[in-house]
């Protein structure tokens, strides 16, 4: 999230976007936005309106009052084309930045021979070592290697990237900080997630989506509507003997016509995807983003997103009659060996250097899954830790007693979804350690979030079910599948979505990508592997999992922007007509004075008003465009009651103002 | 408080208790339930699908039911075209009334065919019995087409998933049937105690109070009449329709016309929340319905008993109201609230001349009749208002951040297209009839009755009228001209079937999608909220589309009268 920060309109970008608004008015570009090309058709007429009057009309107004009307109009487009530009330069300079970073590193092939990595092709193997920059997005076939993926993600703390499992993926553009790997390329140059972003940023293969589509009819509607009023307008005045000239039919027609979000559409769209990109998500298209705002259900793993990385010894509970120091020492030498992270957590949870236990020629016993304990032998000393039943079965087997209060703690443990750990000496029970999730600080806030959105979460564990349904009651998370294999995730997705609900999830591993292409929403992690990353419409740079949150907001957001806007300029119009309206009749029925409730100074002051503030008004939005509309989860009601009075009456009570301000102002030169 | 008032509360409350009663009856007529009428009618229902061949329990996908619609809908007509233009030589013509011409016969179905009865003709005159009941019988029909098509719109949004939506010939006969005959007698025996005529006999005669002898029409009046407000035609048996006393003989049979025009309206509101099982919606639409309602109908009933400053400035006692056009024995409260009634729903039946209200009424009640789904036509209030509902739930769903959904369904770019076109439909036939009859005064400016604005109003009204199918005039025009009969012709098969074909269309597109369960994040529809959304929705797309046009009409005639 390096460049979030920075300010909407960058110089460089600006300059860009100015000279692109001047070429984005040919008919052809325009012909794509129904409502901005009858704005340009408008344009276009006032041209020859202007030529006409200087040919010697009389009957149109005066050339100076046609040009301005020209002019304004011209600006109008120009405006609207700026917005789209200023977006798409946005989103171009942010893919830009990210691409720079894995411009013509050098790559070393197997066979030794050195390439630019630009004729790296599909299936070419080379090799990194420490220091090295990888030159092409690939999989690790052999090795295993720390690497630098600040560059891409921003975030300076090195990963581990290892061949086979679910973290072989490396990005090109990150550098390598130790050891050495082997590396297959997966990609076609050209043809990375980041380029096949910039193409849908920069428009060529922009497809508009389902409800760009949707809101695009609603829209031309809005603009027939017009044609039809002002087209019938002209026997009406001739029918009342009111002249009514063409610049006044236009300025009255490109009011009316919802230019101002129909200037803005096409930049609201690129934002969303510009949005996510500077969260480091990579969107395959723009209608995942819109999809991502309809989401109903979450499917996310516990590790990692719920719960901080593993289980972490929390407590030692030695048996009655077994002092604690004791317990600690046989708990500590018996994880000497072990590890694995939560063998780490109990010497950490116990505080002591395990060597200074002195315990000699130490024979360690590694965990199996037969045995399922782990341990340690040295001098006559024999140490266990493991399952309860394991370590029942170890005690028993020797003709001890297992302890009743040892079976009692074990209970309790897994009540509180804790993960009990016997530990045995001498075939003895001595204690047990409890193990727990530590759950993220703050994600409880997020879940309910969540759920005042209208969404629900489902946490997926290879957890018992007794321990997960603990977990999800304390982080507060709607459903969980517990025992979860990869087939559980995609059949529990099917189920949601047969009952007509969309479903996003996240995944790294391979056998992820068949339930991240079934989900409506896959994020796939940028770690992950490559069929991962291929299987989901979405990339995740910063491979962290709370991301699916902040994607469906992005998406919230995005279809408010268009809808707020919508209302805001069709809203307008009611202002619009008080201006236009008695201007347009006002000589030729002096009566219709009552109607001018804003008294703008004349009618050529008051149509000059009002397309003047239609043409300003676009720019003073593209903020809000790019930026887009804040969501706040506080019910669908409540949510439209709070927009439908900002942007509804807001975009009532707004031009009234508008346009009484520049009239006093025009009316100054006139 | 003024009697008049009370008149007015009375029948808008007697009209709300009955229809309580009614909508839950209708629900379950077309749900297939038992009634208490099975026993005498279900023997006829079945003797009628014995004979057509019928299989009632077949349901049919909404275009097949769509497709028998308009086919039967053109049988009547063809065969009205026939009646009307043969009625001379036909039986049952006791006064020896002449058949009508072409494209009056044309203008006559056709307008009693859509639900509109705009009538450029005079019943006494124009029109033999046999011609008046072929009309009733129209009435009926009209009203059930309205009606099934709503039924459609109920099958298509009830819960779940449906590739099928009943049968059109079922339900078409059930609703004449189980619905509008019943209702029809029991008002038709109320009307003849209130003193309305029910003969086959020609023309009566009688002595004046000023000694001299008239010829009086009568006929099958009672008959007649209940169906013109039942089924929201409106096509009177007299030419000045519920004004005549013999049509509106009192007080008391002007209430039982007006709580009968507004009955079924209201009552399908009430059976669509039942249908649908989703009574809170019902209440929210019928809240919405409710106030469009009398934000028009107040000011008029105001406007129209405060009477005209102008005549009062000529020295003109104004006391009753404004009562040019107005009869004494109802009043000009009655009147201006009936002006409303009538345009608001698709009635278009008068009780005074909308020609001579002030130019404000006037202009409401071409709003109400721009808008056309404030309780609505027949069935046809409740699809224009679902045009509506779309829109306002595309564009609020997008403000809560969602793909829009109604009630489960995804609102996409096919429902968005059928539903502009339809919203546009109105505005363009209105507007675009309007201006061809201003751009050719060689055939209009002859037949209007004033000049200037009020000129102006009299065109747009005939035409917003038929687009409306409403059939109400600013009886200034002389409208029985080929250019009025046949461009009005044309507007109301446009502006009767397109509304109803899209609609359903929507609907039955919805209804084959998936259903998606509620969640905190789905708009809810039925909350005063969303209601207050479609309200503004349906006030700025009307405001949008006709202000300029009232402008030259009824408001710059207000502003010049001052």
């Amino acid at each position: 999230m390096k460049s979030q920060h920075k300010s909407l309109f960058q110089k460089e970008l600006v300059g860009e976007a100015l000279r692109q608004s001047f070429v984005k008015l040919h008919p052809r570009t325009m012909f794509r936005n129904p409502v901005m090309f009858t704005v340009w058709i408008g344009t276009f007429i006032m041209f020859f309106v202007c030529l006409w009057i200087l040919a010697g009309e009389k009957g149109q107004g005066g050339f100076g009052y046609n040009l301005i009307v020209f002019l304004v109009l011209l600006l109008t487009l120009l405006f609207a084309n700026f917005a789209e530009a200023i977006a798409e330069a946005r989103g171009k300079a942010q893919a830009d930045s990210l691409r720079k970073t894995r411009e013509e590193t050098p790559a070393r092939l197997a066979d030794g021979k050195i390439v630019s990595s630009s004729e790296l092709r599909k299936g070419d193997v080379f090799l990194c070592e420490a220091g090295d920059i990888i030159p092409a997005d690939g999989e690790i076939i052999e090795g295993l290697a720390t690497i630098d993926e600040s560059a891409i993600t921003g975030e300076s703390a090195p990963v581990i990237r290892e061949a086979g499992g679910d973290k072989s993926s490396v990005t090109g553009g990150t550098k390598v900080l130790s050891d050495k790997v082997k590396v297959q390329v997966t990609t076609q140059p050209g043809e990375s997630f980041l380029d096949k972003m910039i193409a849908l940023v920069e428009g060529a293969s922009r497809q508009k989506t389902p409800n760009e589509i949707a809101l695009t009819i609603l829209l031309a509607g809005f603009t027939l509507v017009f044609v039809i009023v002002c087209t019938t307008l002209k026997p009406f005045g001739d029918f009342a003997n009111i002249s009514i000239t063409i610049a006044s039919f236009i300025a009255l027609f490109v009011c009316l016509i919802p230019t101002t979000i129909g200037g803005l559409l096409s930049a609201i769209g690129i934002a969303g995807m510009d949005r996510a990109l500077r969260a480091n998500v990579i969107t395959k298209s723009g209608k995942a983003v819109e999809t991502a705002g309809d989401i109903d259900v979450l499917l996310l793993d516990k590790t990692g997103t719920i719960t901080i990385g593993n289980r972490r010894a929390t407590h030692f509970y030695p048996v009655a009659g077994v002092e604690e120091k004791r317990f600690v020492r046989a708990s500590v030498l018996s994880s000497m060996a072990d590890e694995t992270p939560e063998g780490k957590s109990i010497i950490e949870l116990a505080k002591v250097d395990p060597r200074s236990y002195n315990a000699a020629e130490p024979r360690f016993i590694k965990f199996t899954a037969e045995t399922r304990c782990s341990g340690i032998d040295f001098s006559d000393t024999r140490i266990r830790k493991g399952a309860t039943d394991a370590i029942r079965n170890i005690v028993v087997r020797a003709g001890n007693t297992f302890p009743a209060a040892i079976e009692e703690q074990v209970k309790q443990i897994s009540g509180n979804g804790g993960t009990p750990l016997v530990v045995s000496e001498n075939e003895e029970a001595i204690g047990v350690i409890e193990l727990q999730d530590i759950i993220k600080p703050g994600i409880q806030e997020r879940f309910q979030r969540l759920r005042k959105m209208g969404i629900k979460t489902v946490m997926v564990t290879g957890d018992n079910p007794l321990t997960a349904k603990y977990i999800a009651e304390k982080a507060g998370v709607d459903d969980f599948i517990a025992e979860a294999k990869p087939e559980d995730k995609m059949n529990y997705i099917r189920r949601e979505q047969s009952e007509g609900r969309l479903v996003a999830m996240m995944g790294d591993g391979t056998n992820d990508a068949p339930a991240l292409a079934q989900a409506d929403v896959g994020v796939a992690m940028n770690s992950g592997t490559q069929a991962a990353k291929e299987a989901g419409n979405m990339v995740d740079l910063d491979n962290d999992p709370t991301k699916l949150i902040e994607v469906v907001e992005i998406g919230k957001q995005l279809l408010m922007t268009r809808g707020t806007l919508t209302t805001f300029s069709i809203a307008n119009d009611v202002a619009k007509y008080f201006a236009i309206i008695p201007a347009l009749f006002i000589t030729a029925v002096p009566a219709l004075q009552g109607l001018n409730i804003m008294a703008l100074h004349s009618p050529q002051s008051a149509i000059l008003s009002a397309v003047v503030f239609n043409a300003i008004i676009i720019p003073l939005l593209i903020p809000l465009a790019l930026k887009g509309v804040a969501y706040k989860p506080i019910g669908a009601s409540a949510l439209l009651r709070r927009n439908l009075f900002l942007y509804g009456l807001g975009g009532i009570i707004v031009p009234f103002i508008g346009i009484k301000l520049i009239d006093m102002i025009v009316s100054l030169f006139l | 408080m003024n009697t008049e008032i009370i008149g007015i509360l009375a029948m808008f409350l007697i009209t709300l208790l009955l229809a309580l009663p009614l909508g839950k009856y209708i629900a379950r007529v077309y749900d297939g339930q038992r009634t208490f009428l099975d026993p005498v009618l279900g023997p006829l229902e079945r003797l009628f699908f014995r004979i057509s061949g019928v299989d009632p329990a077949e349901s049919w996908s909404w275009q097949k039911n769509l497709v028998a619609l308009l086919v039967i809908n053109l049988v009547w007509f063809l065969l009205g075209m026939f009646i009307l233009m043969n009625m001379a030589w036909l039986p049952l013509n006791p006064d020896h009334n002449p058949s009508q011409g072409a494209h009056l016969a044309f203008n006559t179905t056709i307008s009693f065919l859509v639900n509109c009865n705009l009538q450029h003709y005079s019943g006494e005159s124009g029109v033999s019995y046999l011609g008046q009941l072929y009309l009733m019988f129209l009435q009926f029909t009209t009203a059930a087409t309205g009606m099934v098509g709503a039924v459609l719109l109920f099958r298509a949004l009830r819960k779940g998933t449906h590739k099928t939506f009943g049968n059109f010939f079922s339900d078409y006969l059930k609703t004449c049937t189980r619905i509008l005959l019943p209702l029809s007698l029991i008002m038709g025996i109320m009307l003849l105690f209130s003193g309305t005529p029910m003969t086959m006999e020609g023309k009566q005669q009688t002595i004046g109070l000023r000694g001299d002898t008239m010829q009086v029409s009568t006929g099958p009046v009672a008959a007649f009449v209940p169906i013109k407000h039942l089924g929201t035609n409106g096509g009177g048996f007299f030419g000045t329709n519920s004004a005549h006393p013999l049509e509106n003989p009192g007080y008391g049979s002007n209430m039982i016309e007006m709580v009968a025009q507004m009955l079924i309206p209201f009552a399908m509101v009430f059976a669509f929340g039942i249908f649908i099982r989703r009574k809170r919606m019902a209440w929210v639409i019928f809240g919405v319905m409710t106030l469009g309602f009398l934000a028009l109908a107040i000011p008029n009933t105001y406007m129209e008993a405060k009477g005209n400053p102008a005549i009062a400035h000529m020295g003109i006692d104004n006391s009753l109201g404004n009562m040019e056009g107005k009869e004494v024995r109802l009043g000009a409260a009655a009147a201006g609230y009936w002006s409303i009634a009538t345009t608001v729903i698709s009635t278009g039946s008068i009780n005074s001349m909308h020609d001579s209200h002030m130019p404000l009424s006037g202009m409401n009640e071409l709003l109400a009749m721009m808008i056309n789904c404030f309780y609505g036509g027949c069935g046809v209030g409740i699809l224009n208002y679902f045009i509506f509902i779309i829109l306002a739930v595309f564009i609020s769903g997008l403000m809560v951040g969602r793909t829009p959904e109604f009630l489960g369904k995804k609102i996409e770019a096919r429902e968005m297209k059928i539903a502009m076109i339809i919203a546009l439909l109105h505005p363009l036939l209105i507007l675009a009839g309007t201006a061809l009859a201003t751009a050719f005064p060689q055939y209009t400016s002859g037949t209007l009755n004033n000049p200037g604005f009020h000129g102006f109003s009299e065109i747009l009204y005939e035409y917003t009228s038929s687009a409306a199918n409403n059939g109400s005039g600013f009886e200034g025009l002389g409208d029985n001209t080929p250019w009025w009969n046949i461009t009005t012709g044309f507007v109301l098969i446009l502006g009767r079937y397109l509304p109803i074909i899209g609609p359903v269309a929507i609907a039955g597109i919805l209804g084959g999608k998936k259903y998606i369960p509620e969640s905190a994040g789905t708009l809810q529809t039925d909350t005063p909220t969303f209601g207050f959304m479609t309200l503004a929705v349906i006030a700025i797309v009307a405001a949008l589309a006709f202000f300029p046009a009232l402008t030259l009409g009824p408001i710059a005639e207000c502003f010049s009268s001052k």
